[in-house]
């Protein structure tokens, strides 16, 4: 029966579970058998988790997902369960509330399993910023999950989680969804609640599914997506998601960014890729070259904004309430600075440090005021791409997964990782990475983006992709 | 020419200064919750009781903006005559400090909610809201965070909406600032939009202080001067401040930018951090929060919830009840009087015979009020409205004098009560019967033969001890007026 249930995607295990084929309680033990062995394992596993569920909870009864175990990146906040977001400055710290977000997951009728590594505070594209260790990829333990949210994409290829929530700033779900080959999905800006997701830069963050495939990242949106009164930002969709179920792209225009696919991409995942594209249009897709004039700029914009708001966002953190507060301190300044200097790691540091410079008094129009137009004219890219095309396609990530430290000791090169999915973040549009094939024995991820409030759209095209791509993952199971 | 430039800048001496002042004042808007979250607002309640994930700042908190608070800066934009935004938008202040535990104040900045207007002749420069600051106990000897052992934080007032009131430099004097504020202070008021009470800092105010040679319109370098938490400390504070920098400038020497504490006990002011240390506020859009879009709706209901402001009023005490317009500012810059005024008019109205309204004004403003000592609202005395208004029925009607007036206001100040009451109980109805005051007149002027006789000579003024026999012998039952007429037809002068 264990076998059996690996199998199942989620979507299929809710469904077992509402026929009486399996039950709630032996889904959630398999799996919670599955990542403690994980997290036990320590240095020889996968380090996947930062906490796992000592105990199945209670099988809700009666609802729509009747109990699928769900893993949740760690910087969710979750009451009275470690939320750290992978950082020493918050070790232990233990939540009073849960997020919008996973509470509403709850009450659709997931259990919390776990919860998942990541780079400190989603800074960082491998997972190796973590306070707490790294985490392999599954597909070769000598090589990254990407990041931030690694340990939810490792976790589902791996088969220790049905699915997870991931969080995406400038490409942390699409990224270690495309270097894990899984699925990973970042909704339009501001669909689902940021309230209690631990903030990297508001206005860039955004929770969404990381899952087996595209039936179940749809299936978990659905749950997701709701306007939150305790979230200014939140908006309501115009129109409701419908799962999908198209397996033809007839009609589809997919546009395709020569900015995006030129220097820079690894040649392996550029064959990859076009030849997804032609499947594509085997299924009746017209694929055609559109211009995206501004997004060789994105990059350079978004490590001005990001850092900006994560250097205020990350202020609370001085020892005075809760987490990490140093010892041996002389005065008030010196507590801030020792707890400060003790808890951040060197990325989060270097990303306050940049984004301090860039709001200072004299240089805030030169980089913060510039960077926002040069944001403005990626979405006006965007919206102009979109008069012409349905979709825009693109490799998700310019590499498949890199070797462990292979680019921890150059912070631009680990930027780069983000190349193609950072333009969609500053846009705020939503984007979808699926799993198109392998180069070397590794998954290559094939993006899917459209105009904002798009979802149905796109999870149908990149559910026709998938049916005819038949990507098999089943190689990263452990 | 020269020279008088040289004597000047060798000192010059106090007066020959001008002082320039602006005000910055913090009024706590008084909304049912905070500014960014649903705790209610509180006074007093043991510390850290109404907190939440949101004032806190905990992890993954966001802030919502209370439309209340929108409402109530609405309100004192129009108060104020301010220009209101179309857009309005908050940012974020960053800096570190306990009491503040995002490590940044959500304020406003380059669009604020108000821009310009003017109130007693002083212009305001902007209308913003933002959110107060935790408050710090600092447990030691000093009282403040520098040499106390423990310093503990107590959330309660964090989050609670504050609107920024900013001045322009046009207040010349201590008092002027006094006044000014007390102004303010009636306007909010009336709006209902605070409790306006400064010791319990629901009212605050920081002053921007230079001082220039008189006649210059040049700004000098200023200072801004914190913590003075009462009027009576504001007008001390800023003559201690404006002392300061006259002597500076007088010995040669220049004012250095600076923010500085008042010490209300020791009236002493010490410097709380100079230029070097000024902070980068570093200040930007909050990302967690949208715009505010001021709808015309929106002004229309701030409008619309507007009582009659001070100013208004003392138009209308003045054209419609026919007040000076001194008696008539009196009234309405303390609304508290403007108030007791109304409630004595309306009582008067009833009266069969009618307080005349500037007799009640006056006997409100100069009889009354000076009689109260620390009670500032007559309300919170014994005299009532109904018996203010009835005892002037009966002075203007002479059916008592103005003296005996005086001694049942003594009266109703300790006991309270019913004038008519006491007129009648203690036998004090003037003397009506003309042929009775004759006779105690003439009686008089038989006593004082010395006195008579310079009136009759001429002198008026030798009237007085004849005047003073009569009130001695009816007890101040007697009308001035009428003892005055019947002593120069009986002596025929």
């Amino acid at each position: 029966m264990s076998g059996d249930l690996l199998e199942l995607t989620a979507s299929q295990a809710a469904a077992e579970i509402a026929a009486g084929g399996v039950s709630a309680r032996e889904l959630f033990e398999f799996y919670r058998e599955r990542a403690g062995a994980d997290r036990d394992a320590g240095e020889q596993g996968l380090g996947c988790f930062t906490w796992v569920a000592e105990d199945a909870p209670e099988p809700p009864a009666g609802t729509p997902l009747g109990g699928v175990p769900l893993a949740v990146k760690d910087l969710f906040c979750t009451e009275d369960v470690p939320s750290q977001s992978g950082s020493r400055i918050l070790e232990g710290y233990l939540p009073p509330y849960t997020a919008t977000v996973v509470a509403r997951l709850q009450e659709a009728g997931t259990s919390l399993l776990a919860k998942t590594n990541q780079d400190e505070f989603a800074m960082g594209s491998s997972t190796e910023n973590s306070a707490f260790g790294p985490t392999l990829n599954p597909w070769d333990r000598t090589r990254v999950p990407g990041g931030s949210s690694g340990g939810s994409a490792a976790a589902v290829a791996a088969g220790l989680a049905p699915w997870a929530l991931g969080t995406d700033t400038g490409g942390s779900i699409r990224q270690p969804a495309a270097l894990c080959g899984i699925v990973g999905l970042k909704p339009t800006y501001g669909t689902v609640s940021r309230y209690g997701m631990i903030a990297f830069a508001s206005s860039l963050d955004q929770a969404g599914p990381m899952t087996r495939d595209v039936a179940d990242a749809a299936l978990l949106l659905s749950h997701m997506v709701a306007r939150d009164p305790c979230d200014a930002t939140s908006l309501q969709a115009p129109s409701k998601l419908e799962l999908p179920s198209a397996e033809r792209l007839d009609g589809v225009t997919l546009g395709v960014p020569g900015e995006l696919t030129g220097e820079g991409i690894e040649a392996g995942v550029l064959d990859t890729f076009n030849a997804a594209l032609r499947r594509a249009e085997e299924l009746g897709a017209s694929v055609r070259e559109v211009h995206l004039p501004n997004a060789p700029h994105a990059l350079s914009a978004y490590y001005v904004l990001a850092p900006a708001e994560a250097s205020s966002n990350l202020a609370r953190y001085d020892g005075v309430r809760y987490g990490l507060r140093a010892g041996g301190a002389e005065d008030l300044i010196d507590m801030y600075t020792r707890t400060r200097h003790d808890g951040f790691g060197a990325e989060v540091k270097r990303r306050i440090m940049l984004g301090t410079y860039a709001l200072s008094s004299g240089y805030y129009d030169a980089y913060y005021g510039h960077a926002q137009r040069v944001r403005t004219k990626i979405a006006e890219d965007f919206a102009g791409a979109f008069e012409e095309v349905d979709l825009i396609a693109t490799p998700t990530a310019p590499s498949v997964a890199f070797g462990l430290g292979e680019k921890t000791g150059d912070p631009l090169a680990m930027y780069l990782s983000d190349y193609c999915t950072v333009p969609m973040s500053l846009a705020g549009i939503p984007a979808i990475s699926i799993p198109c094939g392998l180069s070397g024995g590794l998954p290559v991820g094939l993006q899917l983006a459209g105009p904002a409030f798009s979802e149905s759209r796109l999870l149908d095209a990149a559910h026709a992709l998938e049916r005819a791509l038949a990507f098999d993952g089943a190689p990263a199971r452990v | 020419m020269s020279e008088d430039g040289a004597q000047r800048s060798n000192g010059a001496a106090a007066g020959r200064f001008e002082a320039v002042i602006g005000l910055e004042i913090h009024v706590q808007l008084a909304t049912a919750t905070k500014m960014f979250c649903g705790c209610p607002l509180s006074f007093g309640d043991p510390p850290n009781t109404h907190t939440c994930a949101v004032c806190l700042g905990l992890p993954g908190s966001l802030p919502v903006a209370n439309a209340r608070a929108v409402h109530f800066g609405l309100m004192i934009g129009l108060a104020l005559g301010s220009e209101l935004a179309p857009r309005s938008l908050f940012h974020r202040k960053n800096y570190f400090y306990p009491d503040l535990p995002k490590g940044y104040q959500i304020s406003q900045y380059s669009e604020p909610l108000c821009s310009g207007g003017e109130l007693g002749g002083v212009r305001i420069h902007r209308v913003h809201l933002e959110e107060d600051a935790a408050k710090l106990i600092h447990v030691g000897a000093s009282g403040r965070i520098h040499g106390s052992e423990q310093s503990l934080v107590d959330f309660n007032r964090g989050g609670t909406p504050l609107a920024e009131i900013v001045t322009e430099p046009d207040i010349r004097s201590a008092e002027q600032a006094g006044e000014w504020l007390k102004l303010l202070r009636s306007t909010l008021r009336a709006l209902g939009v605070s409790d306006v009470n400064m010791e319990q800092g629901s009212l605050r105010a920081d002053a921007n202080i230079s001082v220039r040679p008189a006649g210059s319109s040049e700004l000098g370098v200023k200072t801004e001067l914190k913590n003075m938490n009462s009027f009576r400390f504001i007008e001390r504070g800023i003559r201690a401040e404006l002392a300061r920098q006259e002597e500076i400038v007088s010995a040669g020497g220049r004012v250095e930018l600076q923010t500085l504490h008042f010490d209300p006990d020791s009236g002493s002011i010490t410097s709380l951090r100079s230029k070097e240390e000024a902070h980068d506020y570093r200040y930007f859009p909050d990302p967690d929060l949208v715009p505010v879009a001021i709808g015309a709706e929106m002004i229309e209901a701030a409008r619309a919830a507007m009582a009659e402001l001070p100013a208004a009023r003392a138009e209308r005490l003045q054209a419609e009840v026919g007040l000076s317009t001194e008696t008539a500012r009196a009234l309405s810059f303390r609304g508290e009087l403007g108030d007791f005024f109304e409630r004595a008019l309306a009582a008067a109205a009833a009266c069969s015979t009618e307080a005349q309204p500037q007799a009640l004004a006056n006997w409100l403003t100069v009889e009354l009020v000076p009689r109260l000592d620390d009670i500032e609202d007559p309300a919170d005395s014994r005299v009532t409205p109904e018996a203010l208004a009835s005892l002037v029925a009966l002075v203007s009607a002479k059916q008592v004098s103005v003296g005996v007036g005086r001694q049942v206001l003594e009266r109703l100040v300790a006991d309270g009560g019913d004038p008519g009451a006491i007129v009648a109980s203690e036998g004090l109805t003037a003397i009506s019967d003309e042929g009775e005051l004759a006779r105690i007149v003439a009686e008089a002027v038989a006593a004082n033969e010395d006195a008579a006789e310079r009136v009759r000579a001429g002198n008026a003024k030798a009237i007085g001890p004849i005047v003073g026999h009569v009130m001695r012998e009816t007890k101040g039952r007697a009308d001035g007026a009428e003892v005055s007429r019947l002593i120069h037809a009986q002596l025929g002068a």
